[in-house]
C-alpha cells in the first residue's frame, strides 16, 4: 500500500528535473554547441585507438610538400609532423586542463562565495575586499605574470586559473546566496538544527546550480582561449606536447607560404570555444526561471 | 557623497599597494635571476653574483619592496643610480623625485622614458577600437533585445557568440591570411614606422579589427540582456497601449533605461583593452604597452613590470570608480545611499 502511494509522487517529483534537461534538446544553439563539444571529446578519448600518425614523429619526406594530401589529411607542420594527429592529441590536453582548472576554480570560488554570503559581516568584508583586489588586476596580466614566473605546467595553469577566476565565481555565488538565505526552507533547516555545512551543501548549493553551470561552461571556453594565448605567447605546455596555441605560434613565421599550418589549429580552438559558448547560451535560455 | 569618495579613494590606494606587493611576491618564484638574464648564459657565477649584489637583488623581499615604494614616492634616492654602484644607471630627472619608477634592466633606460611612449601607442589602438566597439555593440544589442527569441535576435546572437569565441591570435591569423596573403590590401605588421611603405592608418586597420572582433560581441550581449529587461517593464507596455509607434517607444522610453546597466560594462572594456592588447600587439609587432609588459615579465625586469602593472591597475580602479559615479548620475534610485 505504501509503495503504491509513494510511486506516483516520486514520478511527479522527478518530472520537472527531466524536462529541464530535455528542454536543452529543443534549443538549436545548445544542440550545435553540444555537438561541437562532443565532437572534440570523442576524438580526444579515441585518439590512442584511431589510425593516426604520430603527433611527435616528423615525416621528413612530407616536408618537401607540406600541403594537405592523402597521407596527411591536414598537411604537416614546419617540422614535418602530422597536423591532424597533433590537433587530436592537442585536444586531449586542452579538454583535460581547461575543465580541471575550472573545476578547481569553481570549488574555491563557490566556497568563498558561500562563506561570504552566508555569514556576512566581517567575514564577507574580508573576502570581498580580497576579491576586489584580484579582480582589479587585468586577467591576462595576472596570467602572464604568474606563468612567466612560476613556469608553465598543468598544475601551474590550474593554479593561475584558480587565482584569476575564483573571485569572480565567488562574487556570483555570494549574490545568489544572499537572495537564497532569506528563503523559508533555509530557516526551516536552521530550526531543525542542521549544521551550517549541511545547509550550504544541501539547501543552498543545489539552488545555485543553474547559474553556476552556465557560468562554468562560459569559463571553460575562456580558459581554453587563455590556454591558447599562453601557448601563443610561448608560455604553453613545454614541447613536444601538442598544444593548439603553440602550434599557431610555431607556424606564424611561415604564414606567408603555408597559411594552413596556422589556420587549422586556429579553427580548432574557435570551434571548441564556440561549442562551450553556444552550450552555455542554450542552457541559460532553457533554464530561464 | 564626500565620505563615499574618500572611502573609495582609500580603497583604491590599498588595492594598488596590495597589487604592487603581489607582483613583487610572485616574482620571488622566478627561477632565473635578473642578473643571469642580463649577462647571458655564458657569464660565470661570480659575475652573476656580483651584478646581483650591485642591483641589490639579494636583499629580502620586504626590504626590496619598501625600498621600491620609497623610491616611487620620492622619499629616498634610487640607490642604483648612485655613481659608486658601478651600474652606470643615469636618469636625467635625478635620483629622487615623486613617481620615480626606477631603472629598467631590460631596456637599460629609466622606466619613465620607456613606459609613457608605449602607453600612448596603446591608447591610440585601444581608443580606436573602443570608438568602434561602442556604437557596434549598442546597435547589435538593441536590435536583438527588441524581441527576445525572435528571428533577428537569434541571428544576431549567433553572430555575437561566434565573434567572442575567436581568440585574438586566431582572428589575427585569419585576417592576415585573407587581407595580407591572399588579397594583399593591408600590411601584416604595424610597427608604426612611416618608412615601411604603408601609411600609419593602414597599419592600424588590422590590429583594431582584431580587438573589435573579440570584444564587441560580449558587450552587445550585455546590452541585449539589459534591453530585454527594459522591454518587459510596465511603462513600455503603457507606452505601446497609449498608441505610440515602435520608434517613439524605443527612442523615447526604452533606450535611455536600457543604457544604464551596460554603461559600467562599456567602461570596464577600457580596462580590458589596455591589458587585452598584449596578444594583438605581439601578432602585429605593434610597439605598445602590452608587449612591454610581456617582455618585462619574461625577463624579470621588476621595475618595468611594477610600473606597467600599477598603470593597468590604476586604470582599472579609476574606470570602476567612474563607472559607479556615472551609474549614480544615470539612475537616481541608487543615489540615496
Amino acid at each position: 500500500m505504501a509503495l503504491e502511494g509513494t510511486a506516483p509522487l516520486m514520478n511527479v517529483a522527478k518530472r520537472p528535473a527531466r524536462a529541464k534537461w530535455r528542454r536543452i534538446f529543443r534549443s538549436k544553439t545548445a544542440l550545435v554547441g553540444l555537438f561541437l563539444v562532443s565532437f572534440w571529446v570523442v576524438l580526444a578519448v579515441l585518439a590512442p585507438i584511431l589510425p593516426l600518425q604520430s603527433p611527435t614523429k616528423p615525416d621528413v619526406m612530407a616536408m618537401a610538400n607540406p600541403f594537405p594530401s592523402a597521407a596527411h589529411w591536414l598537411g604537416v607542420d614546419i617540422l614535418g609532423r602530422d597536423i591532424l594527429a597533433r590537433l587530436i592529441f592537442g585536444a586531449r590536453t586542452v579538454l583535460l586542463v581547461a575543465p580541471l582548472s575550472v573545476a578547481v576554480a569553481m570549488t574555491v570560488g563557490i566556497s568563498m562565495g558561500m562563506v561570504a554570503g552566508y555569514y556576512g559581516g566581517q567575514v564577507d568584508a574580508v573576502i570581498s575586499r580580497f576579491s576586489d583586489i584580484i579582480l582589479a588586476f587585468p586577467v591576462l596580466v595576472l596570467y602572464v605574470v604568474l606563468i612567466a614566473n612560476i613556469g608553465p605546467s598543468v598544475i601551474n595553469i590550474v593554479i593561475a586559473t584558480t587565482i584569476a577566476s575564483a573571485p569572480g565565481i565567488g562574487r556570483i555565488t555570494r549574490g545568489l546566496v544572499l537572495g537564497l538565505k532569506q528563503q523559508e526552507y533555509v530557516a526551516a533547516a536552521r530550526l531543525r538544527a542542521e549544521s551550517t555545512l549541511y545547509i550550504m551543501l544541501v539547501e543552498l548549493l543545489p539552488n545555485c546550480r543553474g547559474m553556476l553551470i552556465v557560468d562554468g561552461c562560459l569559463r571553460i571556453g575562456y580558459t581554453i582561449i587563455t590556454i591558447g594565448i599562453l601557448g601563443f605567447l610561448g608560455l604553453g605546455l613545454p614541447p613536444p606536447n601538442p598544444d593548439w596555441g603553440g602550434m599557431v605560434k610555431e607556424s606564424t613565421t611561415v604564414l606567408n607560404v603555408w597559411p594552413f599550418m596556422s589556420v587549422e589549429p586556429s579553427i580548432a580552438i574557435v570551434s571548441l570555444v564556440l561549442g562551450f559558448n553556444l552550450l552555455a547560451d542554450g542552457l541559460r535560455e532553457a533554464w530561464k526561471p | 557623497m564626500t565620505r563615499f569618495l574618500c572611502k573609495r579613494l582609500i580603497m583604491m590606494m590599498v588595492t594598488m599597494l596590495c597589487a604592487s606587493f603581489l607582483v613583487f611576491a610572485v616574482c620571488e618564484f622566478s627561477p632565473g635571476s635578473v642578473a643571469r638574464k642580463s649577462l647571458g648564459p655564458f657569464a660565470t657565477q661570480q659575475q652573476v653574483d656580483l651584478l646581483s649584489k650591485k642591483l641589490r637583488a639579494t636583499d629580502p623581499l620586504p626590504v626590496r619592496y619598501s625600498r621600491w615604494l620609497g623610491v616611487l614616492l620620492g622619499l629616498i634616492p634610487d640607490p642604483l643610480q648612485a655613481p659608486d654602484s658601478g651600474l652606470n644607471f643615469n636618469d636625467p630627472r635625478g635620483a629622487q623625485y615623486f613617481g620615480n619608477f626606477g631603472y629598467s634592466t631590460l631596456n637599460k633606460l629609466p622606466v619613465n622614458d620607456v613606459i609613457w611612449n608605449r602607453l600612448k601607442n596603446t591608447a591610440v589602438l585601444a581608443g580606436l577600437a573602443f570608438a568602434l566597439i561602442v556604437p557596434l555593440s549598442i546597435i547589435f544589442g538593441i536590435l536583438s533585445g527588441l524581441k527576445e527569441g525572435g528571428a533577428l535576435d537569434r541571428f544576431l546572437s549567433v553572430i555575437c557568440i561566434t565573434f567572442t569565441s575567436i581568440p585574438e591570435f586566431a582572428s589575427g591569423v585569419f585576417l592576415v591570411t585573407l587581407f595580407v596573403i591572399l588579397w594583399p590590401l593591408l600590411p601584416g605588421t604595424s610597427q608604426l614606422d612611416p618608412g615601411s611603405g604603408w601609411s600609419i592608418p593602414s597599419q592600424l586597420v588590422l590590429p583594431v579589427a582584431v580587438l573589435v572582433i573579440y570584444d564587441f560581441g560580449y558587450v552587445a550581449r550585455m546590452i541585449r540582456v539589459s534591453m530585454i529587461g527594459v522591454m518587459e517593464r510596465p511603462f513600455i507596455r503603457t507606452a505601446v497601449l497609449k498608441g505610440m509607434n515602435t520608434r517613439q517607444v524605443i527612442f523615447g522610453h526604452a533606450l535611455r533605461n536600457a543604457m544604464i546597466a551596460p554603461f559600467t560594462v562599456l567602461l570596464l572594456q577600457i580596462n580590458f583593452l589596455v591589458s587585452g592588447v598584449v596578444v594583438t600587439e605581439l601578432v602585429f609587432a605593434y610597439p605598445g604597452f602590452g608587449r612591454l609588459l610581456l617582455d618585462a615579465s619574461l625577463f624579470g625586469d621588476i621595475a618595468t613590470l611594477e610600473a606597467a602593472t600599477l598603470v593597468t591597475v590604476a586604470i582599472a580602479v579609476t574606470t570602476q570608480l567612474v563607472g559607479d559615479l556615472g551609474y549614480m548620475l544615470l539612475d537616481p534610485r541608487i543615489r540615496v545611499k
